[in-house]
């Protein structure tokens, strides 16, 4: 496990810095002036020099990468040119409404996918198989964004269960709650969950399939284990290991999907911070969003190779 | 005759008939756009706004009075064109990267796929943010940034199959015949490669769709007055109250588009690799 473990984790720290080698050349070298993309054409020079001087642009380019990766390790970032305020303070404002839905989407699309991929594994090439099979397909089909606004026109428009749109907040004090809090994340996540699910339910099905043809679940069943037994106490277990790693990867997808859900939904989340920061031309928050962002795509990616090499033993020595 | 028992056993394919049917309408709604729409799609025509699907106007019109059936037709165009460029831009460079992690091996192929790795770390939604931050919005942005995430998609395929393919025999009989790297991987990697690319390239055309339609539906993407589908839902929702329908219609056509490229990448998958369609 060590040398694996070693490997694993000097990768995912050298994908860290290529990254954010990337999002600092791209959004600070590239344009050329980054004071001038934030103040736009009609900038005079004089005032593109005095927001070069005030963010620090006027210095070498590895100084600045360096004060800004080291100012993101211990926590301590620039200030938004919007807002006025450290981003890390409106990102970690924002994570409390996009993490939530984020997981809120993914425990969905994990009770979703597994329920329906071991139904249809378990009635292979019957109706229910071909349904599910069928319905999954149309899943992925779907944009999460379409379906959104479908789910408001239903529920919120004709049925008038939930409001169409706004987050009310965690604290009762600010009128909100857990409750409604929850409530006003509910159909945003099932937005998200939908594609993922159908996705997660194919692979459950194969996954299923593939290890109830293994000599292991024959000899289950010999010994006398019913058919939902054998599929709930070996076939499940041994199922997961490709079950874990696609979820993984779309807990990734999904942290980047309500980017435009919460959109869709007008939530206070990250992906509104981003989407904001874009049309005031705020570099600085779309900086440190977007590295955010592909930080936790890369952590995740590590999370599923670590959590693949305890559940497959033979990884860790490869 | 390999030929046409290919064409025979796609024909007998349900979801590949079913893919390549909803396809070809998308092509052919492009196709006919370009020669004929029911009224010209950005033609404002406020005494008739949110009007509902009739005679005159088949899906009804927009809050700006512009024909829905005509801005459907013309939409496709747009999605058509990302996913040609888009994944254009993938299958070029991730295919010739990938040969070329295959054919020299050593730290070249390590570079090249580790920089592949890197690059998953930036969904096209992560790319295109970073550009139209810098570059404003626009439809070439949006195609940059899908090409730019399909590319280590690509390359890996090339590069996982074209390994397989140098080590077979025909490959080592043709250097010993004295064939260059360039020559083999002409004559006899891509060829033998082809399959899953085709695959990949249908599956990420769907991609691109997707993307597209979400970048446009953020105001990120492709800028009026051109249509697509993915800005006329997010114009319908601000109609949702007083006309529902208007957030149906591109939603129903991004989705049959997807649905079709997904059908055909799943039908080629089952033909291109019978053993595969055995273990459904």
């Amino acid at each position: 496990m060590g040398p694996f473990l070693l490997k694993r984790l000097l990768t995912f720290v050298a994908t860290l810095a290529v990254a954010s080698a990337v999002v600092f050349a791209v959004l600070e070298l590239l344009p050329g002036s980054a004071a001038q993309v934030i103040l736009g054409e009609t900038a005079t020079p004089e005032s593109v020099a005095a927001l070069e001087t005030k963010l620090g642009l006027d210095q070498p380019p590895l100084a600045r990468y360096g004060r800004w990766v080291g100012g993101l390790l211990q926590g301590q970032t620039a200030n938004s040119i919007t807002y006025d305020t450290p981003t890390a303070e409106l990102i970690a404002e924002r994570l409390q409404v996009t993490l939530p839905l984020a997981l809120l989407a993914m425990g969905l699309t994990v009770v979703l996918a597994l329920a329906l991929g071991l139904y249809a594994a378990s009635r292979h090439n019957r109706l229910g198989d071909v349904g599910v099979m069928a319905a999954s397909q149309l899943g992925i089909a779907v944009p999460n964004f379409w379906f959104a606004i479908l789910l408001i026109l239903v529920f919120a428009v004709k049925l008038h269960w939930v409001n169409a749109s706004g987050f009310p907040g965690w604290r009762e004090e600010d009128g909100g709650g857990l409750w409604p809090g929850v409530a006003a994340l509910l159909l945003p996540a099932i937005a998200l969950a939908l594609v993922q699910a159908a996705i997660l339910a194919r692979v459950t099905r194969s996954a299923v399939l593939d290890v109830m043809r293994e000599d292991f679940v024959r000899t289950a069943r010999a010994k006398g284990l019913s058919r939902r037994q054998a599929l709930l106490r070996h076939v499940l277990r041994n199922a997961l290991i490709p079950v874990l790693t696609v979820a993984g990867l779309q807990f990734a997808n999904l942290i980047t999907g309500t980017i435009v859900v919460e959109n869709v939904f007008v939530l206070p989340g990250i992906g509104r911070l981003v989407f904001q920061a874009i049309s005031n031309r705020d570099l600085i928050v779309v900086r440190d969003v977007v590295m955010l962002l592909a930080a936790i795509v890369v952590v995740v990616n590590l999370v599923v190779d670590l959590l693949y090499a305890v559940v497959d033993p033979r990884l860790r020595r490869g | 005759m390999k030929q046409a028992g290919f064409i025979e056993r796609a024909r007998r394919h349900r979801s590949f008939v079913c893919g390549a049917a909803l396809t070809l309408l998308l092509a052919a709604a492009a196709l006919l756009s370009l020669v004929w729409a029911p009224y010209p799609p950005a033609e404002i025509d406020i005494p008739n706004k949110l009007q509902a699907p009739s005679s005159t106007h088949w899906l009804g019109t927009d809050s700006l009075g512009r024909d829905i059936a005509s801005q459907l037709l013309v939409g496709a165009q747009n999605s058509i064109v990302v996913g040609v460029i888009a994944v254009g831009i993938g299958l070029l460079a991730g295919v010739a990267l990938g040969c070329l992690a295959a054919a020299r091996r050593g730290w070249l192929d390590e570079l090249i796929m580790r920089s592949a790795d890197f690059t998953f770390a930036f969904p096209a939604l992560l790319s295109a943010i970073m550009l139209t931050a810098i570059y404003g919005p626009g439809l070439v942005m949006s195609i940059v940034a899908i090409g730019i995430f399909n590319i280590p998609v690509f390359a890996r395929i090339a590069r996982g199959s074209a390994a397989v393919v140098w080590a077979r025999d025909f490959v080592t009989a043709a250097r010993a015949a004295g064939k260059g790297p360039l020559a083999i991987t002409l004559d006899h990697v891509l060829p033998n490669i082809a399959s899953p690319l085709i695959v990949q390239a249908t599956i990420s055309f769907a991609t691109a769709i997707l993307a597209e339609a979400a970048l446009s539906y953020l105001g990120l993407g492709t800028q009026p007055p051109q249509p697509s589908w993915g800005r006329m839902l997010s114009e319908a929702q601000s109609q949702m109250f007083n006309a529902p329908l208007l957030a149906v219609w591109p939603g129903l056509a991004i989705m049959l588009s997807v649905l079709g490229l997904n059908l055909i990448g799943d039908g080629l998958r089952d033909l291109m690799d019978p053993r595969l369609s055995r273990q459904r």
